[in-house]
């Protein structure tokens, strides 16, 4: 894979955005400090730059997303790129096209990146292993969800000045969690120590070598801690048999006034979204002063736009991912 | 140079310096404290990266920079710019910077002064107030160094002899 | 098989190699209508055909006790014809097929239909194994008897698991009376659930869902208390963990009928595989941990595991390349596992002369076949080996129809350098199939 964006003074990032597993805390403070000069955009007179002027991003959704989707495409618009979204009800997905025939379609027409949301763990990589153009992962299955990750490190710094140091309990349904799984990595890497507050039914196995402590009880997870971040509860999980019933899971692990009381003094309440009242955080406690979730959305253009400048930002020279022919061995 | 600038402004009313990152913030400060020392008026000081709006960016092959912080502290709607940087060759950087002051909102004037001015002009773009005019090669370098102590502009040619221009 | 069978082949320069015995020798083997006439110090008697072995290794040829032909119904994933060449040029020369093609191997037309293409084939000798239960639907068994007259050796449901512990108990009471084995893919389906790969570390960072040790050890669990509450011939298919091999040994040690196998990616690779091989290290059972690779090594050792079979699944490049979740489990194996086998050898845990048993006269003896001996008198099925031949597997390309390998571009040790069925040579080296 040819990667045109190394250098010794520039770190490492790109050609894609798969997974933050790759990303080191160097590059990490460079696109938060990047996406810092994109808060300024928004703040223009004109709410955009013709950075990305010319190409064109393709937002490839296979999962229902208003946040996600709006975002990147709020995003590349300020960037001055064109947008084209495609969402599973409207293309041939539903007549049976594979991913890979569509995304070669995609890439026929000349799209300089497409955003990836999909079901299914690792499809982002698959794609961008058989194409030519960018490729950024939107959230696939269980697995990544680079930007969020990115848009909450963001929001912590932020709010609180800093990263390493905190303590974040992240609280919920770890198991099927994009989310904790990319932001137990960036948290970690960038020296936050990281909890997961869950019952065991929603906790992977194999998570022994993960940089976490695990926790059963809320109120024992969430005490002393600087951020806590709920994630949103899969209501079908309760029909998995993962949890008996979302009433007694409101019950052990929804946030509350009360509980709250246990965080360090200023700590911030953030959840991905969209947030099931009453479920992983009661009604009252959602727009307090501490809650980030409003300015976890804002927060989010700002670094997509970092994201998409970054990977897309240069000439077509460095849009090469490798690999665009797959071997071909079969004797017959 | 600072008091050729407040001459022609007429004073500080309206005055806005404007550094291009990275060069010229430190001599918008500089400029800025001159200014400040002779009308006991301080002008406010802005810093713009101007990355988002060069026009080689997709050409140059090189990795694509992290941005730095531009920086403007009050509107620059109805005030007189000095865009301030530190040489001035193709004016590519100017006109970016023109941009990125143009779409952030509507500015009275814009002005531009340079600590040097290098020749070799690829766009209709002059400084109104130039520290130095110092006729280059193409393949020369020109370092503009402002660590306190030690300041001055280094000419480089391909084979390396230094030439020092005191300021 | 063919008529060439009749001719006289002569094969000089080589170490012979009999399992059955633990008998080397050097010297040349005599090769008289298909069978072995004369070995050690004999001349070219009416040979029709010689040829110098080279000092290479002569053993009996492999026998597979599971492959998937995928004939009648997948045909663009392999069939009878490519199968047979992936074998022969594997080093194999006999294979039993599974039975879940489409229509399913559940009557003895289908049985027959398999047995006769494989004739017409005239490569790798092929035995196909009746499904347990009709249509593979786990309610009602089939026909055992009119399936074993039709030549089926064995008899399973592969891709599941036998359906109930009742179901288990009547096929494995009912095949006693044609003296076949049962061969189950021991799995508990509520315990896989939908996992993909093995649950473990590496499922957790990748966000897949695991297929848990317990989903084997269950159905293991299950299958030894009815073996032995009931009697009849257990063989368990692609042993995968630590439990499952611990349960084996034990039911072994209190002599209950049961066999195993296991398959050359359970003891080369583990899940960590999955992270650079994607599809192409996807199958089931799943590649587990460090720890279960080393206990089905250990379970080779001690004999707990009696074969190694290839579970050879072909699957078309499109259907691998997919969704990791989309994407069929099932690799391919036939060409490779000779290779892989070897490197137990050169690692120290089996003897040459235990892994040859292990590939040939062994598997042959658990499912009563005539093979695995190299002795006056007996089939003149070989293979030749180049024990420090190296290769590069799957370059320039399979034999089989499909691709779908973790070990494409591999360097592989060891190569078949002739394989030879009923006198007669089917693989030349490389290349060449003598179809």
């Amino acid at each position: 894979m040819i990667n045109r964006l190394i250098s010794p003074e520039v770190p490492a990032f790109g050609p894609h955005l798969l997974s933050v597993v790759d990303l080191s805390p160097e590059v990490l403070t460079g696109i938060l400090d990047t996406a810092e000069s994109f808060l300024e955009v928004g703040h223009q007179s004109v709410k955009k730059v013709p950075v990305l002027r010319g190409k064109t991003l393709l937002n490839l959704f296979y999962e229902s997303s208003t946040r996600t989707r709006s975002s990147f495409e709020i995003a590349a618009k300020r960037l001055s790129a064109d947008v084209i979204n495609i969402s599973t009800t409207q293309s041939s997905v539903t007549k049976g096209e594979s991913l890979i025939d569509t995304v070669r379609t995609i890439e026929a027409l000349g799209a300089d990146g497409v955003v990836i949301r999909h079901p299914s763990s690792g499809a982002p990589a698959f794609v961008s292993s058989r194409v030519g153009c960018h490729v950024i992962n939107g959230g696939d299955g269980c697995h990544q969800h680079p930007t969020q990750a990115l848009l909450d490190l963001f929001t912590i710094r932020r709010k609180l000045g800093r990263i390493g140091g905190l303590t974040v309990a992240i609280i919920g349904d770890i198991l099927h969690s994009r989310v904790a799984r990319s932001n137990i990595t960036t948290l970690s890497r960038m020296g936050a120590r990281v909890r997961l507050v869950a019952p065991p039914t929603l906790l992977p196995r194999g998570i022994e070598d993960w940089p976490v402590e695990i926790f059963h009880s809320l109120e024992k997870g969430i005490e002393g801690c600087d951020v806590v971040m709920a994630l949103r509860l899969q209501l079908e999980r309760a029909a998995g048999g993962f949890i008996p019933s979302v009433a007694e899971y409101a019950r052990l692990y929804g946030l509350n006034a009360p509980l709250l009381e246990r965080v360090a003094p200023g700590a911030l309440v953030m959840h991905p979204g969209p947030v099931n009242r009453g479920i992983e955080i009661s009604g009252e406690e959602e727009f307090t002063e501490s809650s980030a979730i409003l300015s976890q959305v804002e927060f989010g253009v700002s670094v997509r736009m970092a994201v998409l400048y970054l990977l897309m930002g240069g000439g077509p020279e460095e849009v090469l991912a490798g690999g665009a022919v797959p071997d071909k061995g079969g004797k017959e | 140079m600072a008091h050729e600038i407040l001459e022609r402004n007429q004073g500080t009313k309206d005055l806005y310096l404007v550094g291009i990152l990275e060069g010229g913030n430190l001599l918008a400060q500089r400029l800025g404290e001159l200014i400040s020392s002779f009308e006991g008026v301080s002008p406010p000081i802005g810093a713009v990266d101007v990355t988002l709006y060069r026009d080689d960016l997709s050409g140059r092959g090189g990795p694509i920079p992290f941005l730095k912080q531009s920086h403007l502290p009050v509107p620059v709607d109805g005030r007189k710019i000095l865009l301030v940087d530190d040489v001035l060759f193709t004016g590519r950087t100017v006109r970016a910077a023109m941009d990125f002051l143009i779409d952030f909102g509507r500015p009275s004037r814009i002005m531009l002064a340079v600590l040097v001015d290098r020749g070799h002009r690829e766009l209709p773009i002059r400084a109104d107030f130039v520290g130095k005019n110092l006729p280059t090669a193409m393949d020369e370098k020109i370092e503009v160094v402002m660590t306190p102590g030690r300041e001055g502009v280094y000419l480089t040619r391909s084979i390396p002899s230094g030439d020092l221009h005191d300021q | 098989m063919r008529d060439q069978e009749t001719g006289c082949l002569f094969l000089k320069n080589v170490h012979y190699f009999d399992p059955s015995e633990g008998v080397l020798g050097y010297g040349n083997v005599l090769i008289r209508e298909g069978r072995v006439e004369s070995m050690g110090e004999v001349g070219p008697s009416g040979a029709v055909r010689e040829i110098d072995g080279g000092g290479g290794l002569l053993c009996p040829g492999f026998v597979d006790l599971h492959a998937h032909f995928r004939e009648p119904g997948y045909e663009y994933k392999e069939t009878i014809a490519t199968g047979s060449k992936a074998a022969v040029a594997g080093g194999f020369t006999a294979v039993c097929v599974m039975a879940n093609t489409d229509p399913v191997n559940d009557n003895a037309d289908v049985t027959r239909a398999i047995r006769e293409r494989a004739l017409d084939v005239g490569l790798a000798r092929v035995y196909p194994i009746g499904a347990v239960t009709r249509g593979l639907g786990g309610e009602h068994l089939t026909e055992m008897g009119r399936l074993s007259e039709a030549g089926c050796i064995a008899f399973s449901d592969d891709g599941k698991p036998v359906s109930t512990s009742r179901m288990l108990r009547r096929a494995l009471s009912y095949s006693r009376l044609f003296n076949r084995p049962v061969i189950d893919h021991c799995e508990d389906p509520e315990l896989s659930d939908r996992g993909v790969m093995n649950e473990g570390s590496v499922s957790a960072d990748l966000g897949l869902a695991g297929i848990p040790n317990a989903s084997e050890e269950v159905c293991v669990a299950r299958d030894l208390s009815v073996l032995e509450a009931c009697g009849g011939r257990l063989h368990v298919a692609h042993l995968s963990t630590a439990g499952g091999v611990r349960m084996v040994r034990e039911a072994k040690r209190r002599n209950l009928a049961v066999t195993a196998e296991t398959c050359p990616h359970y003891f080369s690779l583990t899940d960590e595989a999955v992270r650079c091989h994607g599809t192409h290290a996807k199958m089931n059972p799943p590649l587990r941990r460090e720890s279960d690779r080393l206990a089905v090594i250990e379970g080779l050792k001690d004999g707990t595991i009696d074969v190694i079979a290839t579970d050879h699944a072909p699957h078309a490049p499109h259907e691998k390349e997919q969704e990791f979740d989309r994407a069929p489990f099932g690799i391919i194996g036939l060409e490779t596992a000779f290779s892989l086998s070897l490197a137990l050898v050169r690692e120290g845990h089996l003897s040459l002369s235990e892994l040859i048993y292990r590939l040939s006269f062994r598997p042959a003896a658990l499912f009563g076949l005539p093979h695995g001996r190299l002795v006056p008198g007996g089939l003149a099925d070989f293979v030749l080996l180049d024990l420090s031949g190296e290769w590069e597997a799957g370059r320039p390309g399979y034999y089989s129809k499909s691709r779908n390998s973790p070990f494409t571009g591999s360097l592989m040790k060891g190569k078949v350098l002739k394989t030879i069925v009923g006198g007669r040579v089917v693989f030349d080296g490389e290349g060449d199939v003598c179809g």
